[in-house]
């Protein structure tokens, strides 16, 4: 676990196991409790699977590697084993025969509102955007997300994704902590809760914001409106975990304690920027205030400082060909994500939309395909980078998923051919190496709370 | 980057009058649901396909084009759409999709303001949409006006046909332009037919709710000399529609979106009304799509229904390129047990011939049948999978530009690094 949430509960509860220079009366009074930095802590576990081997397939590794009529191997929920034919098989384990197909690391969204602005769109379910006041880091994704949205199904079915992170809505400056989620049904959010994954801070630049507020008289209503109030929210941040640093009493802020964890960072900027100069003002704050930025979603123009990108270390979400819905998106161009991957910076192909994500796969291929006709010549196999591995490291998860590697869970994807093409669907999904979609059994397609009982319920969809 | 370098001083130099084309040795698709045909010509000449198959004989004189390894097939015909009508959908200036606060509805006509200086039009044309139907939105009332079939070439006449049909809102959108319920759809469509008869026989009243304008255009819908293109999405609206038309036997009604149309294909096909629906849903994105699937298409052809692929609501005042997209998504469904596909032909149809046909155009545009206008694409590979790409395009049997701000913004940061000059000097 690379950030770690004893960091977290080391910082938050300094106030009270700090400094021992406190009067004696207060230190004889009984201590006040414990922060707890994980009040709401993942219950999930693994399902059940049988030790599992599927032979004679194309794979990537989701790290760049491919093997012809390669082996994978998993058991226990882990893989164990990834490689050419020659690749050994135990002999009492449930054998796959895909030839023809591929196979490859189960694909993660990095920019989902499912479950906070489920299906049906009605007004009782828009839960994604606490849009009443710029700064709202105190509100968490999680307590919003409904686990019976039928669209984790149809990510699951159709687009092949095991992970996804759940972002709060681009209305604030601030919008919130995001959850990351193994794509599971739970009755419970807790229970699709991603092991040990880092919370992440949504934060928005631009129209979004700016609109909100500004039509409303209230700041910010300008773009200088918007670095203005995100700069006095990061001073008074500053100043909180200053004082806990100190082991001063502090009475709890929400909404500092979660910008004070990315000041310490545990807690990741998953930052909604579209434009180039946008991009850019973001990185000095992130250095003025001493914290980073780990990725730019909706990144349109990403392709104009992919050098930026890359010098600061910072992901690039992005869609294959989304343009022209606002001002801020007129600037797309279908090479986006091939540019900033050729210059060497971290790239993501993302969805922000319950119909994009049971197609990013498609988008990878079409901008894959755009790259190569201006001569960016990236595999396919490092491509599927853009899908699994490096969505994983910008949500802190890649040393658990995002790559079929032995050791890291077994979150894997048969599909019924090529799945950089049109024609192609997943045939097997595994989770942590449980088989939850399989498309010759109709018995495991899921039917959501929602769905039960109404028209069109266990279709193919 | 050898396609951007094709020179804006193309545009200019093209012949206004096109010139005879043969494209040879390429894939020939149709596009009437025939099998592509392999190393066939396609003659073009005067504007119009003279001949296209493999037997085909080239007129002297012909320009010449070898297409070898490639896929020919005619231009993409966007089912429905709203391109041309916004420079950018979130700038409400630049945006002519709804009149909100109009007091007319059923007369306003898009064919004056549908903008072939947009980028969807270049972007769309770019991707191989040659054709779209392009409708208005509904603002406040259930008509939403009249639309009609553009082209995307680079000129300034995009209108194919003017006031080709009138749109109008059933369903979830109508109940609430209507007043807040279904019944008031019905109230409010039985009355604007009947006030449109008043009007045609001269007889209007001075406190009728429609505006004399209306009135007006509703009379070709009366008559059936434009179609009624109607949205509706649940199998009980669908269903209500159907019904208008033994109410009013002369309606050329079309239906759209029709997300929940697989549990009443027998009917809708029965009923021979046409349908542009909406490819892929396959969310209960809304009440009146609880039962969607990305099957609704393949069974309503399995039903016997004329379907085309539409993109009502799905960005389509710029994205309707995406229904190549979505067509190829429904020939993967072929490959899903349970599922109910297209073939790849009938795939290809519901993008091209398919729209002509709903839209009553289908024997001008959607195919390269003989006498069908000069709407030719020229791909690298199998128009519908993502991987491919366009390399040259026909509109009316000219040659168009396939050069777009997003092809030259791709040229000057290919290399994002600062040169010698700041990049608004790279061009």
């Amino acid at each position: 676990m690379r950030t770690s949430w004893v960091l977290i509960a080391a910082l938050l509860a300094g106030c009270t196991t700090g400094t021992g220079a406190k009067p004696a009366a207060v230190a004889d009074k009984a201590a006040p409790p414990k922060v707890n930095a994980d009040p709401y802590p993942s219950t999930y576990k693994p399902y059940p699977g049988v030790a599992t081997a599927i032979r004679n397939v194309t794979i990537y590794d989701g790290e760049g590697g491919r093997f012809e009529k390669g082996v994978v191997f998993f058991s226990g929920g882990k893989i164990v084993s990834v490689g050419g034919p020659e690749t050994p098989i135990p002999a009492d384990v449930a054998v796959f025969d895909g030839a023809g197909k591929w196979v490859t690391p189960g694909i993660i969204d990095v920019h989902s509102h499912l479950g906070d602005y489920p299906s049906p769109a009605v007004a009782a379910h828009s839960d994604g955007n606490e849009a009443t006041g710029p700064v709202r880091s105190e509100v968490w994704a999680e307590h919003s997300v409904w686990p019976q949205d039928p669209g984790f199904s149809r990510a699951l079915a159709n687009g092949g994704i095991t992970t996804l992170q759940i972002l709060p809505g681009s209305a604030n400056l601030f919008g919130g902590r995001s959850v990351v989620l193994k794509n599971v049904y739970a009755r419970t959010v807790q229970g699709m809760k991603f092991p040990g994954a880092p919370y992440g801070l949504k934060m928005a630049c631009g129209e979004n914001p700016k609109r909100v507020y500004g039509s409303r008289g209230q700041m910010p209503s300008t773009r200088m409106g918007n670095m203005a109030v995100n700069r006095q929210t990061w001073i008074r941040a500053a100043e909180y975990k200053r004082k806990i640093d100190k082991g001063e009493t502090v009475t709890r802020d929400l909404q500092l304690e979660t910008l004070a964890g990315v000041l310490s960072g545990d807690i990741l900027v998953q930052n909604h920027c579209y434009r180039a100069d946008e991009m850019a003002q973001v990185i000095d704050m992130a250095k003025e205030f001493g914290y980073k930025i780990t990725a730019f979603h909706h990144a349109v123009e990403a392709y104009k400082i992919a050098d930026l990108l890359k010098e600061n270390g910072i992901c690039a979400a992005m869609w294959a060909d989304w343009w022209g819905f606002k001002m801020e998106s007129y600037d797309a161009i279908n090479e986006n994500i091939p540019l900033v991957a050729q210059a060497g910076a971290c790239a993501i192909v993302h969805s922000d939309d319950p119909n994009g994500i049971q197609r990013l796969y498609q988008e990878a291929a079409k901008a894959l395909a755009d790259g190569r006709r201006m001569g960016i010549n990236i595999s396919d196999e490092v491509a599927w980078e853009w899908l699994s591995f490096n969505p994983a490291k910008a949500l802190g998860i890649a040393d658990k998923t995002g790559s079929l590697k032995p050791g890291k869970m077994a979150d894997v994807v048969l599909w019924n051919g090529n799945p950089l093409s049109v024609y192609t669907r997943p045939e097997k999904v595994w989770i942590d190496g449980a088989l939850l979609y399989d498309a010759n059994d109709p018995k495991l397609r899921p039917v959501s709370d929602f769905e039960l009982g109404q028209p069109g319920e266990g279709d193919t969809k | 980057m050898k396609r951007l370098l094709l020179p804006l001083l193309a545009l200019v130099s093209t012949p206004a009058f096109a010139q005879t084309i043969a494209i040879t040795g390429g894939k020939v698709v149709i596009g009437d649901g025939s099998a592509p045909i392999e190393r066939g010509t396609v003659v073009i000449a005067n504007g119009r396909v003279i001949a296209a198959g493999s037997t085909v004989a080239i007129p002297a004189g012909a320009q010449r084009i070898d297409a070898t390894g490639k896929w020919v097939t005619p231009g993409i015909v966007a089912g429905f759409s709203r391109i041309g009508l916004a420079g950018v959908d979130g700038v409400d200036e630049s945006n002519d999709t709804a009149a909100k606060s109009s007091p007319f509805s059923a007369s306003l006509d898009i064919a004056l303001a549908v903008n072939p200086d947009v980028e969807a039009i270049s972007v769309n044309r770019a991707a191989g949409v040659t054709r779209a139907v392009v409708s208005p939105d509904a603002g406040n009332a259930i008509f939403a006006g009249q639309g009609a079939v553009i082209d995307t070439g680079a000129d300034h006449d995009p209108i194919t046909r003017a006031r080709a049909f009138q749109f109008v809102e059933f369903g979830q959108t109508g109940a609430s332009r209507a007043g807040g319920s279904r019944p008031a759809i019905f109230a409010t469509f039985r009355n604007a037919l009947a006030e449109a008869r008043d009007y045609q026989v001269g007889r209007l009243r001075e406190d009728s709710l429609l505006k004399r304008a209306d009135a007006a255009a509703l009379v070709p819908v009366i008559t059936g000399a434009q179609k009624l293109v109607v949205h509706a999405e649940s199998a009980t609206d669908i269903l209500a529609v159907l019904s208008l038309k033994r109410e009013y036997p002369t309606l050329s009604l079309v239906l759209v979106g029709v997300t929940e149309g697989w549990r009443v294909a027998d009917r809708i096909a029965a009923a021979g009304v046409p349908v542009i629906a909406s490819a892929v849903n396959d969310l209960p994105a809304a009440f009146d799509q609880i039962a969607a699937t990305q099957s609704n298409v393949g069974r309503m052809k399995a039903a016997g229904v004329t379907v085309a692929i539409g993109m009502i609501d799905d960005d389509d005042t710029r994205q309707a390129m995406h229904g190549a997209q979505y067509a190829g998504n429904l020939v993967a469904l072929t490959r899903v047990p349970g599922a109910t596909g297209l073939s790849w032909n009938d795939a290809f149809a519901a993008i091209t011939s398919k729209p002509a046909l709903a839209i009553g155009m289908g024997s001008e545009i959607g195919s390269l049948q003989p006498g069908r206008r000069g709407d030719v694409v020229i791909w690298d590979g199998d128009p519908l999978e993502v991987t491919s790409g366009v390399e040259a395009v026909w509109i009316d049997g000219v040659r168009q530009p396939l050069d777009t701000r997003q092809t030259r913004l791709r040229a000057r940061y290919a290399h994002p690094q600062e040169g010698n000059l700041p990049k608004a000097y790279d061009r």
